[in-house]
């Protein structure tokens, strides 16, 4: 008779890493699904170039470095990283724009760090920045929304402008292309207009954010609740970044309607629900203890909002949330929680040490 | 409706207890054997009072206690002494543990010299706790800390006795089914303890999945007109069953880091503790058997009331389970239960369950994936962690090895209960590691204290023969000191002596002097021989008197010398 004698517990929840990238991603469908209504196939088709790059770079840094690679590829968390990166790219983006930021992703910003679990920051912001930086031009190459529907540019027109960049009816992404909202308020600010009368005489801007953007947006906060309710993240991340971006805007807003943007532009334009929701929330780079959590989310919606408003790029999501994951460690050793037994604020005394 | 507070984090799970309780409780068949292993409880072990071949009845003291904390152990049967010897034990270091080992003989004879206590308000709470003590009675929710010790309020004023009848952990029913079954027993034993410990009131704690059991024991409490005893159901998460949990959802209190519930007011015992407190006292019958749930996979899950020392297979086979067939058993709940290494292995005072497991037909047990991922810092363990703590970061400094940061993030703190496990997405054996790290600890702080033990001594050794040496020294100087007052007589002697060898010395001189060169070979000479001698002697004076070259005097010599 041969026993098994593990160490207790002998169960468990069945939950697992798989189950809940799955998830998370399944919380994205919507918001792809809105954004292809609104934009076209473009995101669809970087989707599955990000995905399938990630797959690769995943496999091959896994083999260079010894390690098990069917457990880790299955493990969705470099599909994830494809995804969000995917979404946070133009869609007439050409082909090696995507590649070469997921690679970047998943080579330099995961495995060279030691892989899942051991970056400290987020990998599809570091492949975003990464391309910000050094391809200026293409990462603003944004189309307006629904002139896709309009020209009636179809899967295959999408895939002809991504692989070659031949638009059809002889057009060209020069043409197409224009500044998204963030943008547009940034520069025309500088050309001393109100924000009333930026917003009044373009027909971009909807009724928070700007069209089509705001629908995005609004499927982006469905599916990050439903990953709340399915206790995949929790509330403190999210909560706390919108939280403190609409506190920052709603103060300068108050203080000069005129020059500052109202909070519900912020809320509703770029990427900050994406990044409350889906990319601030990423377990492995953010703050861990429930406290820190709130600390981390605090900082990125005051940063995006610094970003935006007196940095020199339209949207500072990125860059706020790799800030906060350098004070991420910091921010946990400073905000852990009251043991129980223990009196407030005395934590750090630890009467059991040694004990026993 | 008393106001009931909340503990942090905790999991749900499925409990999986309704098959077990489908039947009545009953005896468990008399074992063949019975293994009774001399440490049943936290503290000393006992010591064996009888050896091989002696004859035992039931409830015959057999063992008494090591020490202070410690616990006799009864015969559970009559019969005859096979050894005192190891056997397997349930134990996760799968060490043998003494045990001793009885035939029994079938009568199930109870030994005659017992002595119920008839009323026990007529005692002091020191006899009382004695009675307990020698009935061998421990904690019977798990841990086996001596009841007799928990008893004892010292100086402190006992607010509220809290009875746990919480039972928080899947499949095990024992409790729940003690509580319907013997519910005026259990009460009885509560109110001994409530005297032994002087306690202000009661409170029993049953998690409100057990509706059937709270009735009845509420309807019991009404019945015997105690208003001092409350039963309050508590709400269903694991692990309300620990002490420290059920007595902050009860009481709103914490139990201070390294403190006793004694420091907050308050005791909490478990519900089958009170019956065995019953039956002592009232019964004079010594803790020889007790209620534990068989479930799993076997045929008829159930609960039985089992002779302490029956061996574990006894009783899955006894419930239909395949000897052969067995993968995993557990003694206690799947989230703190101990995974046997041998079945043979006996129930003892604190087994409240066994759990099967098999290789064919369902596998009650979803376990976690034998290759964990790395850790994500989901955080889903700090969320379910009962104490508050961050095991990510336990485990974390754990796995590095980092003892000291392990400790400052309050691994002593932990209890094992297993929800970090049981949530974590990578499927990482965190409770392990952090047993890992418990356990490296004291083996360090154990070297430690040899090592200082060591250093002392030898420090010691260096000090004393330091002082040796210094008392010689002054000794020395002592008797040296002594001498000096008689110094004048010495040094007189001294001179005489030194004035005789002088003497001695001067005769020798002179004698030396007077004498001449005498050499030894010619004191006894032939009158011829002398003859010549003084011939060269002549001849020598001769030469030495006449200035002639040293050439012709070695001539002559040789001469002379070569006759």
């Amino acid at each position: 008779m041969n026993l098994d004698t593990p160490s207790s517990p002998h169960i468990h929840s069945g939950i697992n890493i798989t189950g809940i990238m799955v998830r998370v991603c399944l919380a994205l469908v919507p918001a792809i699904i809105a954004y292809t209504w609104f934009f076209g196939w473009g995101l669809c088709i970087n989707i599955l170039i990000a995905v399938g790059t990630a797959l690769c770079a995943e496999a091959l840094m896994l083999r260079i470095r010894q390690r098990p690679i069917a457990p880790f590829l299955a493990d969705g968390s470099a599909v994830l990283t494809g995804v969000l990166l995917a979404f946070c790219l133009p869609p007439f983006s050409p082909w090696w724009i995507t590649v070469m930021g997921t690679a970047f992703a998943i080579i330099v910003a995961k495995q060279l760090y030691g892989g899942l679990g051991y970056n400290p920051f987020n990998p599809a912001m570091v492949g975003y920045v990464m391309l910000l930086i050094s391809f200026p031009l293409e990462m603003t190459q944004w189309v307006p929304p629904n002139i896709v529907n309009q020209l009636q540019i179809g899967f295959l027109d999408t895939l002809n402008i991504i692989f070659t960049g031949s638009f059809p009816y002889s057009l060209n992404i020069d043409a197409l292309s224009m500044a998204t909202p963030l943008d547009t308020v940034k520069t025309e600010l500088g050309l001393n207009l109100t924000v009333s009368e930026i917003m009044r005489g373009n027909a971009i801007f909807g009724d928070f954010g700007g069209v089509g953007w705001e629908w995005v947006g609004n499927w982006v906060l469905l599916g990050g609740v439903w990953l709340i309710y399915k206790r995949i993240i929790t509330w403190h991340i999210p909560l706390a970044v919108m939280g403190s971006l609409f506190v920052i805007s709603f103060f300068f807003f108050m203080l000069d309607p005129d020059t500052y943007a109202s909070p519900m532009f912020h809320l509703f334009s770029g990427a900050t629900l994406l990044a409350a929701f889906f990319i601030a929330t990423d377990p492995v780079s953010a703050s861990t203890t429930p406290r820190g959590r709130i600390f981390y989310g605090i900082g990125i919606g005051i940063l995006i909002y610094v970003i935006r408003t007196w940095g020199s790029y339209p949207d500072g999501v990125a860059f706020a949330v790799l800030l906060m994951n350098m004070a991420a460690p910091t921010i946990d050793y400073y905000t852990q929680p009251r043991v129980f037994g223990y009196k407030k604020g005395n934590t750090n005394e630890n009467p059991r040490r040694g004990q026993n | 409706m008393r106001r009931l507070f909340q503990f942090h984090g905790g999991v749900h799970l499925k409990e999986h207890k309704k098959d077990a309780m489908s039947q009545p409780v009953q005896a468990a068949r008399m074992p063949k054997q019975l293994v009774l292993p001399l440490q049943q409880h936290i503290g000393a072990p006992a010591e064996a009072i009888v050896t091989a071949g002696d004859k035992v009845s039931k409830g015959q003291l057999i063992a008494r206690p090591g020490s202070a904390i410690s616990a006799p152990v009864h015969a559970s049967s009559s019969g005859t002494v096979a050894a005192i010897s190891e056997h397997p034990v349930s134990h996760p270091s799968h060490l043998n543990a003494p045990c001793i080992i009885i035939d029994t003989d079938g009568e199930d004879r109870w030994c005659t010299d017992r002595h119920p206590v008839a009323n026990y308000h007529e005692l002091p709470p020191e006899k009382i706790r004695e009675h307990i003590r020698d009935a061998g009675i421990v904690g019977m929710g798990g841990a086996g800390f001596p009841a007799h010790i928990k008893l004892n309020p010292d100086d402190h004023v006992v607010d509220t006795l809290i009875l746990n009848g919480a039972e928080c952990e899947p499949y095990i029913t024992c409790d729940e089914m003690l509580l319907r079954e013997r519910a005026l027993e259990v009460i009885a034993g509560l109110r001994i303890m409530r005297y032994a410990l002087q306690a202000k009131r009661c409170i029993i704690g049953i998690e409100n999945n057990k509706a059937v059991a709270f009735h009845v024991l509420q309807e019991q409490v009404r019945n015997t007109g105690a208003d001092f005893i409350e039963v309050i159901q508590v709400p269903t998460v694991y692990p309300t069953g620990g002490e420290k949990q059920l007595i902050r959802v009860l009481t709103g209190k914490e139990v201070p880091a390294g403190g006793l519930p004694l420091d907050i007011g308050v005791v909490c015992h478990n519900v089958g503790t009170a019956y065995a407190v019953y039956r002592a006292i009232e019964l004079a019958e010594p803790l020889i058997s007790r209620y534990v749930t068989i479930a799993g996979s076997v045929a008829h899950a159930r609960n039985l009331e089992v002779l302490i020392g029956t061996p574990v297979i006894d009783l899955i086979e006894e419930c239909g389970g395949n000897r052969n067939t067995l993968s995993r058993v557990i003694l206690g709940g799947p989230m703190m239960g101990t995974a046997l290494h041998n079945v043979t292995a006996p129930v003892t005072k604190t087994t409240n369950c066994i759990l099967v497991n098999s290789t064919v037909g369902d596998v009650p047990l979803p376990s976690r994936d034998k290759h964990a991922m790395p850790c994500i810092r989901c955080g889903n363990c700090a969320i379910a962690c009962p104490i508050d703590l961050l095991p990510q970061q336990l485990y974390w400094y754990a796995r590095a090895k980092d003892f000291d940061k392990v400790q400052d993030y309050h691994l002593f703190d932990c209890i094992e209960c297993g929800c970090c496990d049981y949530v974590c997405p990578s499927q990482i054996p965190l409770v392990h590691y952090f047993r890992y790290a418990k356990t490296e600890i004291w083996a360090q702080q154990h070297e430690k204290t040899l090592a200082d033990i060591a250093r002392e001594r030898h420090q010691f050794r260096e000090q004393r023969l330091e002082r040796d040496k210094r008392e010689k020294q002054e000794r020395h100087k002592k008797k040296r000191a002594a001498l000096k007052p008689a110094g004048n007589a010495a040094s007189k002697e001294d001179e005489a002596k030194k004035a005789a060898i002088q003497a001695a010395m001067d005769r020798a001189k002179t004698k030396r002097e007077s004498n001449g060169i005498e050499p030894k070979n010619t004191q006894s000479l032939t009158a011829e021989q002398q003859q010549k001698i003084n011939e060269a002697d002549a001849r020598r004076a001769e030469l030495k008197n006449s200035p002639t070259n040293k050439q012709d005097v070695q001539r002559d010599l040789l001469q002379d010398n070569n006759p």
